[in-house]
């Protein structure tokens, strides 16, 4: 908890910083842990149930850790007509995870989002929040992620 | 002096797009290649390799490399194409033909892009300069007139002159309802309250559209112009951007804008020494669909859960932010500004239909030969666009229908393709204009699963306030998931309608006044496949996995036993070279079989309907 005491420092505890908040935390701790909300709450001076339900109410926050790497699969129309649920039901075959769960030896969590942005190379997933790769097929999908397993296994 | 500025004018200059597709699709490693091969063949004073914020919108060919003056057009470049694009420009080599673009139709090389259909048919304004400047360098959009229009604005417009000026130009707005843009600014105005608002609305909460997107990746400094602008003449001193977190790119090149042009004196204090203070900052969005409704938006900003004001409630241009005016406009609506100051009211009022004036922009997405980011004058027909700019449907499949609008918007069918579009035609035609979403679906997207999947996106995006949203939506989409498993009943259909125009009149907000759209729109010209699924069992689209049958056809099967043996619930019997049969009573339909049978043999099938074993 030093480093949410660290971050706070950078801010004033206004109310409208709440979010931006939220969100470095979560840049920084990969989710929310209560014990940070609780904090959270007396810093900006709102009940915790206020800091609790602010949390819950954007999809973007976490209330529970992640994997080492988070997918995100497009739902989006795009990607849905261009056959999304395809893309994700494979990906949950391999990683043997359902989507909202991480996997045992936390390397990946998989999650949906609403749309990449990258609709015309659709069906797409993003890594982490910055890798997008588009025009999937179910075969491709098993591509980027033994890549990816490989990649990690290289440097560790 | 003048001769050294000279010699370093560039013969060639080499384009690349480095949005978050072109990215996606290696246009990074392409370019730092590229960068290399020219320095090493001595080539970098003349072959200038630059790095634009997007690619012309043609995403489906990324990477692409554009080379100006000719406008040669290469497209999909890797990385291993690099070193024969760099020796083309040697002095006596060929230009490399086989990375031009192949028209789809004849075959044949197309080197100029100008000339391929897609860039044809359309009329680039707002989106001229995404794709030709850097947008990391700030001088790049000074040398393309850039804060000109600021400028000319601060100097020699009165607040009223301006808002007179986008009034008379019939802008309106482009994030969805398409409210005049000059009266919203007139309102703001006249608010009587020294601290204003003015807010940026990039939440683009359309899924499957990425047009704001790739405005601030490709032309931040335009969205910042406007805004500036639209502070100076509603009266307002700050300004924020209100961006989805999922657009890291975008919020990346918009932070570097901000810098810039606070350093170039484009925001701060006494802005041209006029007197005039303006200034920006980035709000990131936490992924809220309706957070993109004014009200919501605005309390999102505060720090609160993003709910729509109940009504009735004041106009976000009297009480907003802070309980301020706020004076809230789309990123597309702020990049159309500039052009407006820049080249008149009359030019844009010139272009368009009576009623809605400018371009119109849209993200081409789904089943067309071409996708991309495409401006058009309105009053263009659909037709035009999908078939013209977007090459018609791959694969020899045929047409069904366009949607625009997203969660709330509807469906269009192919008698309506002749429809020219503006946002009244669209809104009467049971559609809507929205952000600019296209999603063009063919034969093999299920209707009342198309609507079913809009409706578990609102439905799941409903702030819960209102229970005619929350509850009503729900029903509906227990009632469409019980239709595409086969669990419907005819007097479901009227039902829907029913339960629909409730929550459209009903609701609190936009969402959920507009949620019943895609359901409502697809039984009024698709109702046969709602009846497919309800009286024959069929999903004619073979889309509904409980309403379709796989089947091995006999005299395709060799009895190669890929199928059988992974079969999941081993509901394929048949030996080695002997002909498989799909237990029908045992198949769950997980489509593997499909998938695992060896092309060359193609024999296993998906049918409308459920088969009975021995059929
Ligand atoms: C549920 C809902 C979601 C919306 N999402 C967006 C959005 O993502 N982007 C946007 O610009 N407008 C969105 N709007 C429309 C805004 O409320 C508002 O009309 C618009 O931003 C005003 O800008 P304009 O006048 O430039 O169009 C949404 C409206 C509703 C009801
Ligand atoms: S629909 Fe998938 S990226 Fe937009």
């Amino acid at each position: 908890m030093e480093r949410v005491r660290d971050i706070l420092t950078g801010y004033t505890g206004k109310r409208h910083e709440l979010v931006p908040i939220l969100q470095e935390i979560q840049t920084e701790l990969g989710y929310l842990p209560e014990e940070a909300l609780v904090m959270i709450a007396t810093f900006t001076g709102i009940p915790e149930s206020e800091a609790f339900a602010i949390a819950t109410f954007y999809s973007q926050f976490r209330l529970t850790p992640t994997g080492r790497n988070r997918v995100m699969v497009c739902r989006g129309t795009a990607c849905h007509v261009k056959g999304a649920p395809q893309i994700l039901e494979e990906i949950e075959n391999y990683l043997n995870i359902k989507e909202g769960e991480t996997t045992p030896d936390l390397e990946f969590t998989l999650e949906s989002v609403a749309c990449i942005g990258c609709c015309a190379l659709a069906p797409c997933i993003m890594v982490n929040n910055k890798d997008v790769h588009g025009r999937l097929t179910p075969k491709r999908v098993r591509g980027i992620f033994s890549d990816s397993k490989g990649k990690e296994q290289d440097t560790s | 002096m003048i001769r050294k500025e000279r010699s370093k004018i560039p013969v060639k200059t080499l384009l690349l797009g480095q949005g978050t597709c072109c990215i996606s699709a290696g246009a990074e490693q392409v370019y730092t290649a590229l960068k290399r091969e020219i320095a090493q063949l001595g080539m970098a004073d003349s072959v200038q390799v630059k790095r634009t914020g997007l690619c012309h919108g043609f995403c489906q060919l990324d990477p692409v490399v554009i080379i100006e003056p000719e406008g040669l057009l290469y497209s999909e470049v890797k990385v291993d194409d690099v070193p024969e694009i760099a020796r083309s420009f040697l002095p006596g080599e060929r230009l490399v033909e086989r990375l031009f673009y192949h028209s789809p139709v004849t075959g044949e090389a197309i080197p100029r892009y100008r000339d391929i259909a897609f860039y044809q048919r359309q009329q680039r304004t707002v989106l001229k300069n995404c794709g030709y400047i850097d947008p990391e360098e700030i001088d790049d959009y000074l040398t393309n007139g850039g804060y000109q229009a600021l400028r000319q604005v601060l100097l020699e417009m009165t607040p009223e002159q301006v808002i007179k000026q986008v009034k008379d130009s019939g802008l309106r707005g482009l994030g969805g309802a398409g409210f005049p843009t000059g009266r919203k600014w007139e309102s703001c105005y006249q608010a009587a309250e020294n601290e204003k608002y003015v807010v940026c609305n990039a939440d683009e909460g359309d899924p499957g559209a990425f047009q704001d997107r790739s405005i601030l990746e490709g032309d931040p400094h335009s969205v910042l112009e406007g805004m500036i602008i639209a502070g100076y003449a509603v009266g307002a001193a700050q300004g924020y951007i209100y961006v989805r977190a999922e657009y890291p790119l975008a919020v990346k090149r918009l932070r570097s804008a901000i810098v810039q042009a606070r350093e170039e004196g484009f925001l701060g204090e006494d802005i041209f020494g006029s007197g005039f203070g303006f200034d920006i900052e980035i709000f990131p969005g936490a992924g809220a669909f309706v957070c993109g409704e004014s009200t919501a938006l605005v309390l999102s900003i505060e720090g609160k859960r993003g709910m729509p004001k109940p009504l009735p409630r004041p106009r976000t241009t009297e009480v907003g932010l802070w309980n301020k005016p706020t004076l809230l406009n789309n990123v597309k609506t702020f990049a159309a500004i500039r052009w407006i100051i820049n080249k008149g009211a009359d030019w844009f009022s010139s272009i368009g239909t009576k009623k809605s004036k400018g371009t119109a922009i849209f993200s081409l997405t789904g089943k067309t030969v071409n996708c991309g980011l495409i401006e058009v004058p309105m009053g263009i027909t659909l037709r035009e666009i999908i078939f013209g700019i977007g090459g018609g449907i791959p694969d020899n499949k045929k047409f069904k229908a366009v949607q625009t609008g997203g969660p709330s918007g509807g469906v269009l069918p192919e008698s309506l393709l002749d429809t020219a579009i503006d946002f009244d035609s669209l809104t009467a035609a049971g559609s809507m204009m929205g952000s600019g979403g296209m999603v063009v679906v063919d034969e093999e997207t299920c209707m009342v699963d198309l609507a079913r999947y809009f409706l578990d996106f609102t439905q799941k995006e409903s702030c819960g306030q209102c229970s005619l949203c929350r509850l009503g939506s729900l029903q509906m989409l227990e009632i469409l998931t019980a239709i595409t498993k086969g669990e419907g009943r005819m007097a479901d259909i009227d039902l829907l309608i029913e339960l629909g125009e409730g929550i459209k009149i009903g609701s609190l907000c936009g969402l959920g006044q507009s949620a019943p759209n895609p359901v409502l729109s697809t039984i009024r010209y698709f109702r046969a496949e709602y009846e497919a699924h309800i009286l024959m069992q069929q999903c004619p689209a073979k889309r509904c996995k409980a309403l379709i049958s796989y089947y091995i056809v006999p005299d395709k099967c060799t009895g190669c036993t890929a199928c059988q043996r992974q079969c999941p619930v081993n509901a394929i019997t048949g030996d080695r070279k002997k002909i498989h049969v799909i237990d029908q009573n045992k198949c769950t339909r997980c489509g593997i079989c499909l998938s695992v049978c060896p092309e060359r043999f193609s024999a296993v099938e998906s049918v409308p309907g459920r088969l009975v074993s021995g059929d």
